[in-house]
């Protein structure tokens, strides 16, 4: 398959338990070698979608295919040819570093040389060179992920999908482990991220934002600052932000307002809309304003705007 | 300070050969949003377990709303709420029953639960789903019931380990939004994070890393510690342009932030037009070269990640 060809496609994907559809007539492409952000709340359809793609769950009606095999008519033929690494990371806590990658690397018959090279490359890309025969338990947290990723590849899959990766990881740790998402990016790997860290999703090339079962948003996280947000953001920094956001939310012009570190961002109606109204407002109810101005969104403030009006669905099932 | 709500003095604690808090002293005061950031291993949830008077501590002192907690950990416990990163809600029961067995547990009457979970449940918009058995519910909303529960008994200080983990955007919204209305109130917050951005919304934070304080102070002040300027290239490439530019003259650091590499200088007035001249010249494709306020991660790569790599794992 050619750079540039698609090799996660999903048309018109539903699925549906009993009367709840987790999915509903969902569309997209992932390209090889992208990595690709797929977005949601809990219980949008994310987890249900993924567990298709992997061809753990047969669709209701639809098409997903990936790496060009249909999943739901050739679900152990997919399986060969994907990676999968979930936030559990399922490893043998009481296995070494080198028992969990041999391990994982038999279930997909990887044997003799092969098998050599691939745990040589295993322990170098996820920095583990001198731990090959530490307990795995006695890793930190970020270490484990790293071997995780490195069990979930050792097959050498042309896409691997990572659900929710860095869910409790520390900061650095999350650093190292996205320098190896594009790492395998660049060697062709197919890089199909869940997370629910905006600063993350920043990092991928493509994103798809599921709500309620459906696609909201499909684009690249420049388009999606661009274009999700229909009226300007506004940073207001003043006192007493409380009573300020009680008094913010009596102007019409305002559409919604919430707390952001010691500041409050608004999103106005329209775009273009004069913003010295809101300081006479805070000043004639006695609130000092201290700054107000309008600013860029950032990806969280595109991904509330597209999906966080309605209240949240109480999901039985992600 | 008499207006501190918690005060730490002191305070270490060692799993035997690991110290895992090494002589912490901090103070925050009532009402404030305290933010205990720092990668794993570094000492936070010992420190929160100490405060909430569930872990002994091996030297030090802490007083928490007055009470002494080392000596009456147990005297503590109806001043404070403390929830730990995985909060004990009963799957089987409903949100309801959730909050009546806290409520038992601090010895709310009837009366007192009643009024306080209609106004905790309206305050995070769940009074729609007081019938719900809470393994029924979303992560977002166990989080914010576990919240609830913390709240009943009207606690005035609540420590929170890592609230947030796994909880999408908009429920951390919400989440905050709470936090925020209850500082209001006068509830002082102690909460840890291993999210910088959270970090971004605290009054005040401590950066801890193996068991030591390294820093503490508001977001802003912290931020201006770090030496010269920041400039910050906006670019689908840039990854491509922190290789490029990392080590070059006048750089003492990179590092990506989302969709931009921020680069750490001596004088952004100088470097700016030098990173564009070469970035134009080798064809690299950016939107935007400019000096930016540092980012509370600029501050934690720049202040842990040296010590991280220094280390032997």
């Amino acid at each position: 398959m050619s750079i540039g060809a698609n090799s996660v496609e999903v048309e018109d994907l539903v699925k549906r338990f009993g009367s709840f559809t987790a999915v509903n007539h969902v569309t997209f492409q992932a390209r090889t070698g992208e990595v690709f952000g797929f977005l949601g709340p809990n219980g949008s359809g994310k987890s249900t979608t993924i567990r298709i793609l992997c061809g753990l769950l047969q669709p209701t009606s639809g098409l997903a295919r990936v790496s060009g095999i249909d999943v739901a008519k050739n679900p152990e033929v997919v399986r060969k040819n994907i990676g999968y690494m979930s936030q559990k990371f399922s490893l043998y806590n009481d296995l070494t570093v080198v028992e969990n990658l041999r391990f994982f690397a038999g279930l997909y018959g990887v044997e003799g040389d092969r098998l050599k090279q691939r745990i040589a490359w295993a322990l170098r890309m996820a920095n583990l060179e001198g731990r090959e025969s530490s307990r795995t338990a006695t890793l930190p947290g970020g270490w484990k992920q790293r071997l995780a990723l490195g069990c979930a590849v050792m097959h050498q899959p042309s896409v691997v999908f990572l659900d929710e990766p860095t869910s409790g990881v520390d900061p650095l740790s999350r650093r190292q482990f996205w320098e190896l998402i594009h790492q395998m990016s660049g060697e062709g790997v197919t890089v199909f991220v869940t997370t629910h860290y905006m600063d993350e999703a920043e990092y991928c090339n493509r994103l798809a934002l599921m709500y309620r079962g459906k696609l909201v948003a499909f684009a690249t996280p420049s388009e999606l600052k661009r274009t999700s947000m229909k009226g300007d953001l506004i940073l207001l920094e003043c006192e007493s932000l409380g009573r300020a956001i009680q008094l913010i939310r009596e102007i019409d012009e305002v559409r919604e307002a919430a707390v952001f570190g010691n500041a409050l961002h608004l999103v106005m109606k329209e775009s273009s809309a004069p913003i010295a109204p809101l300081r006479v407002h805070l000043e004639a109810h006695g609130i000092h304003v201290t700054r107000l101005e309008k600013i860029r969104p950032s990806l969280e403030d595109a991904f509330v705007a597209l999906t966080g009006h309605a209240p949240e669905p109480a999901a039985e099932s992600a | 300070m008499p207006n501190d709500a918690i005060q730490v003095r002191g305070l270490s604690k060692r799993f035997g050969d690991l110290v895992a808090v090494d002589d912490l002293n901090l103070e925050v005061s009532a009402g404030e949003i305290f933010g205990l950031v720092g990668p794993d291993g570094a000492g936070k949830t010992a420190v929160l377990r100490m405060m909430a008077g569930i872990m002994s501590a091996d030297a030090g002192a802490i007083t928490i709303a007055g009470c002494d907690v080392i000596r009456h950990p147990e005297a503590v416990k109806f001043q404070i709420s403390y929830m730990p990163q995985r909060f004990g809600l009963y799957e089987d029961l409903t949100v309801d029953e959730n909050i009546r067995f806290y409520a038992d547990v601090f010895r709310i009457n009837r009366q007192q639960r009643e009024q306080r979970s209609v106004e905790l449940l309206r305050s995070c918009e769940m009074e729609d789903f007081r019938q719900r058995l809470a393994g029924k519910l979303s992560g977002g909303m166990k989080q914010k019931l576990g919240l609830v529960c913390a709240l009943i008994h009207t606690p005035k200080v609540l420590l929170l380990d890592e609230p947030t983990n796994g909880v999408d955007p908009i429920s951390r919204r919400e989440f905050w939004a709470m936090l925020y209305a209850l500082a209001e109130q006068g509830v002082t917050i102690l909460s840890s994070t291993a999210y910088l951005d959270e970090a971004e919304r605290c009054n005040r934070v401590a950066l801890m890393d193996r068991g030591r304080l390294l820093l503490c102070d508001t977001p802003s002040r912290l931020k201006a510690l770090i030496p010269g300027a920041v400039v910050a290239i906006t670019s689908p490439q840039a990854r491509e342009i922190r290789d490029r530019l990392s080590g070059s003259e006048g750089v003492s650091g990179v590092v990506l932030v989302g969709d931009a590499v921020h680069l750490f200088v001596d004088d952004a007035p100088r470097r700016v037009p030098e990173f564009r001249g070469t970035l134009d010249q080798e064809g690299f494709s950016y939107v935007e070269i400019a000096q930016v306020q540092p980012t509370m991660e600029d501050l934690f790569v720049r202040t842990v990640a040296g010590r991280e790599l220094a280390a032997t794992p």
